[in-house]
């Protein structure tokens, strides 16, 4: 959603600019009409992507809304509207919330993921051998469709699979089913989704870190700061916005994790998130109804958090010169 | 200002396009999808939603076509293999375009079947001709009918049983527990395997619910606050004997990486003992035996172990159900096809699976329930229709994983909790849903 409103805006100015240099080359005459064709150009630009951005976020969020005002099975053309039953239902069933506790696997688990993250960028970001080889290494299991790493994941924790060999090669004979109780069930989990999205805070602090100017470092070498100082000083106070970026991202993903639990346990064994939890109301019980109150209830969550969050943390002007 | 005035005009496009958007309701329709009088007569194109993408791909169902063309040239039929059968047409079903002949998904509720599908005659007239005619029955008419039906039961490794020395069919859930304990003793296999991650061949238990007490009734008696778990119930018989043979170790050592795919190669290895599935899998077993080298006579066929006065019984159960759209254009000739392909097409029997038309023989598949006489349980469906209501409100889920895997976790000790506790808490959600589903 964020990407969309992004594109969205950076394309009107855009968009105006081109209006305007367009009909200054015309003949005098025409310039009457100039003033209405300008206003209206920007909107023609923007007819598309509105378009698509209503169509594709507004009008199903809305449906969504209302669906979980009503008791629709999903399929029946007929549906009843029942008010705010289903939100009562949720907040009056409290092992509909348990399943929250799963999400501070993902969250301890994010925490380690940032600093892993950033350790790599900072690291990565002076002159290294194969620096881009290392760069290309921790970036690629971002590239991977969430569905394959399931897949390969649920391998790799088998009875005898990867995992087992590889210790056993250093000697530990484990003899343990990595996905057989909820707490190893639930780090193994939290430990495939810490492989795939490292890739991606990554890349943004490296993003980050390299838009500072090298002088500093120099002038910070120069005045004898070691590698923690120049960390401590200079990195980490300019690629604040982005770690703030990333912590939110960090919450409401562990909030509303999915796939990968989906796929490797279809959240047996004490894995189930709010989301699996969701979807099989929706899907398995035939309650869209609730479903939809759920994903609202979600959505409103991971906006308070963000909200929080921003007053906590509000967003400062980086000025490094 | 203006970017407010953007938003709200935004906002009241949502709404009406919203409001537009749920003006549904159907109407039931009483025009019956009748067969053809004349085959020469009926004309038209018609399209079969189908899940059998592999028939679809291998040809096979282009030559169930042709067949059908010989008898009413003037019906092209096309099929649609869906692999995501379920989810696509259940969203498909929100439209009037989901095909000619489809096969009623699991997601319609029972009493909404009028408002989908055509009716194709009165029970009382094709209940004689066809089993399982009543799972579709909505005040007095059919709405579907099955492709066939499955026999439920343990299929097992012949071999492997016999290595453990037992020869003889269990017939109390004791015997079938020692037998296990013998397989892991005397072979190397492991006596049963849960096919926990995939999780839908747990939900193959819940077939049985009927071959504990040869009643036919068994399903129906679901409908109400009957607490369905109790002492002596089948339910609780069923769950137990899961229960205690995941609890006695008798299992895969990994139950959360098991796989489907492999397991049928296991099995038909003899490196698994045992599995609950529906007698539809026979054929895919005893496939996979003789592609790893082995013969077909080891895949066996076992019913629930329990008997009643001195015999077994098993549950035979509908698959899929197929029924004409309300909104097809060629009904009849929609009628037709389905007639065709369950009477004359001899699919049930390419499937060795139980035929949906009463007057046909059972398959050779089941030819050892037949010789030992095993009583064969038609569960009725009247029903049905209550105790989904009633189950999907409790978020139970009889036709689905999550609880069964939740008992064989409890079972090994890696949820907590006990088994009498976990009945009891089950009984409480389904006799509180029933108070408000279904009645």
């Amino acid at each position: 959603m964020t990407e969309t409103t992004d594109a969205v805006t950076a394309k009107t100015p855009a968009a105006g600019r081109r209006a305007a240099r367009g009909p200054a080359n015309r003949p005098q005459q025409r310039s009457a009409r100039r003033p209405a064709l300008q206003r209206i150009t920007p909107w023609l630009f923007l007819l598309a992507p509105l378009a698509l951005l209503v169509t594709f976020t507004y009008v199903p969020v809305a449906n969504m809304v209302y669906y979980s005002f009503t008791d629709w099975d999903g399929v029946s053309p007929d549906r009843n509207f029942t008010g705010v039953d289903n939100y009562t239902q949720i907040f009056t069933r409290p092992e509909l919330f348990r399943v929250f506790f799963v999400s501070f696997y993902y969250l301890a688990a994010s925490a380690f993921q940032i600093a892993v993250a950033l350790y790599f960028a900072t690291v990565l970001s002076f002159d290294l051998r194969f620096r881009n080889l290392f760069k290309g290494i921790l970036f690629f299991p971002y590239l991977i469709n969430g569905v394959a790493i399931g897949f390969v994941f649920l391998y790799f924790f088998q009875d005898g699979g990867t995992l087992d060999s590889v210790l056993s090669w250093f000697g530990a004979e484990t003899d343990h089913a990595w996905l057989g109780d909820p707490t190893s069930a639930n780090t193994s989990l939290a430990g495939v989704s810490v492989w795939r999205f490292t890739g991606l805070n990554f890349v943004l602090f490296l993003g980050a870190i390299q838009s500072i100017p090298g002088e500093l470092y120099e002038a910070a070498q120069l005045d004898g700061a070691s590698r923690w100082q120049q960390f401590r000083h200079i990195i980490a106070p300019s690629i604040k916005p982005v770690l703030s970026l990333s912590i939110i991202l960090a919450i409401s993903g562990s909030l509303s994790v999915f796939e990968i639990p989906y796929i490797m346990t279809g959240g047996a064994t004490g894995t189930s998130t709010f989301v699996i939890q969701t979807v099989k109301l929706a899907f398995q019980f035939n309650k869209t109804g609730l479903a939809s109150a759920a994903a609202v209830v979600l959505l409103l969550i991971i906006l308070l958090i963000t909200w929080i969050q921003r007053r906590l943390v509000p967003d400062e002007k980086v000025d490094l010169v | 200002m203006g970017k407010k005035k953007t938003l709200v005009g935004a906002l009241a496009v949502v709404t009406a396009m919203t409001v537009a958007g749920c003006g549904g309701g159907g109407t039931a329709s009483t025009e019956t999808a009748s067969a053809p009088t004349d085959p020469a007569k009926v004309s038209g194109t018609i399209t079969v939603l189908t899940h059998r993408t592999d028939l679809v791909k291998d040809g096979s169902m282009e030559a169930y076509a042709a067949e059908f063309a010989k008898t009413y040239p003037k019906v092209k039929v096309k099929f649609e293999g869906l692999t995501d059968y379920e989810g696509e047409v259940k969203i498909r079903m929100n439209t009037e375009n989901y095909g000619d002949v489809l096969m009623i998904p699991g997601a319609v509720a029972k009493n909404d079947y009028p408002k989908f599908f055509a009716p194709l005659g009165a029970t009382d007239e094709l209940s004689g001709t066809y089993r399982f005619s009543d799972k579709t029955d909505v005040n007095g008419k059919v709405y579907g009918i099955a492709q066939f039906g499955t026999a439920n039961g343990f299929i097992y490794n012949k071999a492997v049983w016999e290595e453990a020395g037992v020869t003889e069919w269990p017939t109390t859930p004791q015997e079938f527990l020692a037998a296990l304990g013998a397989i892991k003793e005397r072979t190397g296999a492991t006596p049963y395997y849960t096919n926990f991650k995939d999780g839908w061949p747990l939900t193959q238990w819940s077939a049985n619910i009927g071959s504990v007490t040869c009643d036919t009734e068994a399903n129906n008696s679901l409908a109400g606050a009957v607490s369905p778990w109790k002492q002596g119930s089948e339910l609780n018989v069923i769950d137990t004997l899961l229960h205690d043979t995941v609890k006695g170790g008798l299992i895969e050592k990994d139950p959360s990486t098991t796989n489907w795919e492999e397991s049928k190669n296991l099995l038909a290895k003899g490196t698994i003992g045992t599995m609950m599935l529906g007698s539809w899998s026979i054929t895919q077993m005893q496939a996979a035996a003789e592609t790893a080298g082995g013969s077909a006579d080891d895949i066996g066929f076992m019913p629930f172990p329990v008997q009643k006065d001195g015999k077994f019984c098993a549950t035979l159960t509908s698959d899929y159900q197929q029924a004409v759209n309300i909104h097809s254009e060629h009904k009849e000739a929609a009628r037709a096809w389905i007639d065709w392909f369950t009477a004359k097409s001899g699919y049930a029997a390419e499937e060795g699976a139980v035929p949906a038309l009463k007057a046909d023989p059972m398959p050779d598949t089941l030819k050892a329930f037949v010789d030992n006489d095993v009583t064969f349980v038609e569960r009725s469906e009247a029903k049905t229709g209550t105790v989904n209501a009633i189950d999907n409100a409790a978020e139970i889920g009889l036709a689905k994983q999550d609880y069964r895997q939740k008992l064989v976790d409890i079972a090994r000790g890696a949820q907590q909790g006990s088994l009498q506790d976990y009945f009891a808490e089950l009984d409480k959600k389904w006799d509180e849903a029933a108070k408000t589903a279904g009645s």
